[in-house]
């Protein structure tokens, strides 16, 4: 029972909780507290130590912007107002807190406002519905299309309209990546002929993949009511994303062992059995590292693409809050940051766990 | 192999996003909400689902009102707004038909008119206020202006502050061979031409634009660049601007931060000054005439309700949430409030300083249409000459009061506003002289205006 948890934990890249579960079972005791000690407690240990690098440097710089402050109000209207200026920041009041890099607490007082203000929209949600159900009805019955929640998205729906733009774009990037990279694999002429356009196209900026996706969006959806801002953004995503696993896959297929193909050639297998028996799954393990590096790309370039595309997702809410300029708006921003990354992590993992279940060489997850 | 890797995906995909569904599936007891009845009479809406979109800023106030208080949804209208980024952006999105409306500069649907920058057809059946910019300079600036501003019994600078005593500063500037900029929101904003006004009053050259050079810096002093509102601090800040226009709260902004200081407000460049407006396109006008109609009146009765004194802090609470402008309260309220922070500590009072119903605030005025034509005239952005007639009929094209006046009398059938905030015009205001340089405007001679300035393209 215990073998297969640790099995499971292993397989999904959360290996560190294996000493625990064994000490737990009594087995080797000296060697798994030193695992502990190195897996679990150690990391516990630096992110005590990065919170605490993080707390006296924005202190640090709290007081460098507070001093500031008040040396140029010494400076410019004289004693009096920089002792109004002193005793004025020393009161908290939100007019002259200096502007800087928030600190973890401040970080933390604004994660739990943006949950308590998720929960305020989700009721405000549901009184809409039920406002406007009774009109919804007649609407439906007229053949019209139903009125919908007019009130903003809150941190958590931005979140989710983040994740599905992603992986709506992540599977537009599997989808072109995967054949194109195994048909020019499978052709060395194919290949180099058009290896000029991979290598210009991939390091285009998200960016520009953005302007020309919007330009071609743009024209194709001309008389249509609906919002192109998701499409516009998971089109760029997939496009900005997709290099990693073409360049894999075609390196995939084009470099299968010589043996794998005689034998293909032996068993007189045609063209797309070759392709699907033979080359695809001796070639997987590439196409995954690819594809794990395309989803990351993918969420990386997601954050500047929805701020222009004005998508309601993370990368929106973070221009916002920074157009904002408000008081807390920099603790938010730094929020966001934080849930970005973590999303990123889990998002990889995810790749990692796949990668492992298909592969033949089962690596434990780093 | 491969199909069961697209359905592991495909599973970890949707167990991905069902879990965050999940979380919205706990939701708390709602409390029942009451549904007022609404206080309106309710037109035939032909579109009730509507997209509006604003950029951060105090003047965008009545959207933000008209949703909050319910004035859109008394009229039949479900309306979201949306913040945007630029003014370039909402320009698109409102001719490409992803937004019904926008809060828009005043200049932007004329100069889509008149032919300069993107072309289409727009038009404005609301104003939505008067005055509420201000020119702000940084610290360091600042401190070369000061000792040419005369100053008062109190030793605090006389107003207005003309830009003679930013002159000798430029003239430093350029014997040194560094280049003076500034920043403003957009080539059609007013900002652009009130800084240019501001400047030409002082005999600053601030360039002209041609064909050929759409950046308008033609013999210019100062070099005049366009920044999104609400990025002016912080380019400011970097110093990659020695000062700016910009509407609120960036004027106010510069001074809580302490990175700058606002020298003169739009107010004493041109007293009650059109500033943004409330635009459609012409094609979404005549699909939808009630629609406009019920918009129309919803933005009236918030105008009216900005106005009406008392309501300005609960309006600077409903302006500082993230959604609408979102800056902190305390700085909003500065000039919402009818009072204005020059230098930190300067704080003068301005009860005018943001009006959005009174002086008929929101009636869309052919003359001061025509003022933006005659000022892209002179700085060239109109390239050719052109009839005093065309500035007439131009205007009436864009600048639609009937829209308004339909919208007005059934706000006052329902006894919303009383008659007499129907202004008895025929669009043109009389001849004013309250500008800065105490020129006079006569809209109904466009070309004469053109010709009484001293810097600028002549006809």
């Amino acid at each position: 029972m215990s073998d297969k948890l640790i099995k499971i934990i292993r397989f999904i890249g959360l290996g560190f909780l294996e000493p625990l579960i064994r000490l737990s079972r009594g087995e080797e005791t000296g060697k798994n507290i030193t695992l502990i000690l190195k897996k679990i407690v150690a990391p516990i240990a630096s992110i005590l130590i990065f919170i605490a690098v993080w707390q006296s440097g924005s202190d640090l710089l709290y007081n460098i912007e507070a001093s500031h402050r008040i040396e140029k109000a010494l400076k410019d209207q004289g004693q009096k107002a920089a002792d109004e200026m002193k005793a004025c920041i020393e009161s908290g009041e939100i007019s002259c807190q200096p502007n800087t890099l928030p600190s973890p607490a401040q970080v933390k007082e604004s994660f739990k406002a943006l949950l308590k203000d998720h929960k305020i929209i989700v009721a405000d949600k549901k009184a809409f519905k039920e406002k406007t159900a009774s009109l919804n009805k007649k609407r439906r019955a007229d053949g019209k299309s139903e009125i919908v929640y007019t009130g903003r998205p809150s941190f958590v729906d931005q979140i989710k309209t983040s994740i599905k733009t992603v992986f709506a774009g992540f599977l537009l990037a599997i989808f072109i990546a995967v054949p194109i990279g195994i048909v020019i694999g499978l052709s060395d002429t194919l290949r180099s002929s058009i290896n000029w356009l991979i290598q210009i196209f991939k390091p285009v900026s998200p960016v520009v993949w953005l302007l020309l996706v919007f330009m071609i969006v743009k024209t194709l959806t001309k008389d249509s009511d609906s919002d192109s801002s998701f499409i516009i953004s998971f089109i760029s995503v997939g496009l900005c994303s997709m290099w990693a696993t073409l360049i894999n896959t075609a390196m995939g297929v084009s470099t299968v062992d010589k043996d794998f193909i005689n034998v293909a050639k032996v068993l007189k297998l045609g063209p797309i059995q070759k392709v699907f028996k033979v080359i695809l799954p001796s070639s997987l393990p590439l196409i995954f590292t690819g594809l794990r590096i395309t989803l990351s790309v993918a969420w990386m370039v997601l954050i500047a693409i929805e701020l222009l595309a004005q998508s309601p997702g993370l990368g929106s809410f973070v221009w916002e809050e920074f157009q904002n300029g408000a008081n807390d708006s920099n603790s938010k921003i730094i929020v966001a940051m934080f849930i970005i990354g973590i999303i990123g992590f889990l998002l990889d993992r995810i790749m990692l766990t796949i990668q492992n279940f298909v592969s033949f060489n089962k690596n434990e997850g780093v | 192999m491969k199909a069961n890797v697209f359905k592991a995906m495909a599973l970890i995909a949707v167990l991905t996003l069902g879990a965050c569904g999940g979380k919205e599936q706990k939701k708390e007891e709602v409390k029942a909400t009451v549904t007022s009845e609404s206080k309106t009479k309710q037109l035939d809406i032909e579109k009730p689902q509507l997209t509006f979109g604003f950029i951060k800023l105090t003047d965008m106030a009545p959207l933000a009102i008209a949703k909050e208080k319910g004035f859109f949804e008394d009229e039949g209208l479900f309306v979201s707004v949306e913040a945007q980024s630029n003014w370039k952006n909402i320009l698109d999105r409102v001719i490409d038909g992803q937004l019904d409306g926008s809060h828009m500069l005043a200049g932007q649907p004329i100069a889509a008119g008149a032919g300069f920058g993107r072309q289409a057809e727009l038009v404005t059946p609301f104003s939505m206020d008067l005055n509420g910019n201000g020119i702000t300079v940084s610290n360091d600036v600042w401190s070369k202006m000061k000792p040419n501003i005369p100053t008062g019994e109190d030793g605090k600078p006389i107003h207005p502050i003309k830009a003679d005593a930013l002159k000798p500063v430029i003239d430093d500037y350029k014997s040194s061979g560094k280049a003076f900029k500034m920043g403003m929101v957009f080539p059609v904003s007013t900002h652009n031409y009130e800084i240019r006004y501001w400047l030409a009053a002082a005999g600053i050259h601030p360039g002209i634009y041609t064909k050929e050079n759409i950046q308008g810096q033609i013999d210019a002093e100062v070099l005049l660049s366009v920044t999104p509102p609400p990025q002016m601090p912080a380019t400011l800040e970097a110093g990659t601007i020695h000062g700016y226009c910009v509407g609120e709260p960036w004027n106010q902004q510069a001074v809580f931060k302490g990175i700058g200081v606002p020298v003169v407000t739009n107010y004493d460049i041109w007293k009650n000054n059109p500033e943004k407006v409330f635009v459609m396109t012409k094609k979404f006008v005549e699909e939808n005439p009630n629609t406009a109609i019920a918009v129309t009146k919803a933005l009236i009765r918030a105008g009216k309700w900005l106005d009406t004194p008392g309501n300005r802090e609960e309006a600077v609470k409903i302006l500082s949430m993230s959604q609408y402008v979102g800056a902190d309260e305390v700085v909003l309220a500065n000039s919402m409030t009818g009072t204005f922070e020059f230098e930190k500590g300067d704080k003068r009072s301005m009860p005018d300083f943001n009006v959005f119903y009174r002086y008929n605030a929101t009636y869309p005025f052919y003359s001061d249409g025509i003022w933006f034509l005659t000022q892209m005239r002179r700085w060239g952005q109109i390239p050719a000459s052109k009839s005093a007639d065309w500035y007439g009929s131009k205007i009436k094209e864009i600048y639609r009061p009937d829209i308004w006046e339909k919208a007005a009398k059934l706000l006052v059938e329902e006894g919303q506003i009383p008659t007499t905030d129907i202004p008895e015009t025929d669009g043109y205001k009389p001849t004013t002289t309250d500008f800065i340089d105490s020129k006079s405007y006569d809209a109904k001679d466009p070309i004469g205006y053109i010709n009484s300035f001293k810097i600028g393209n002549k006809d």
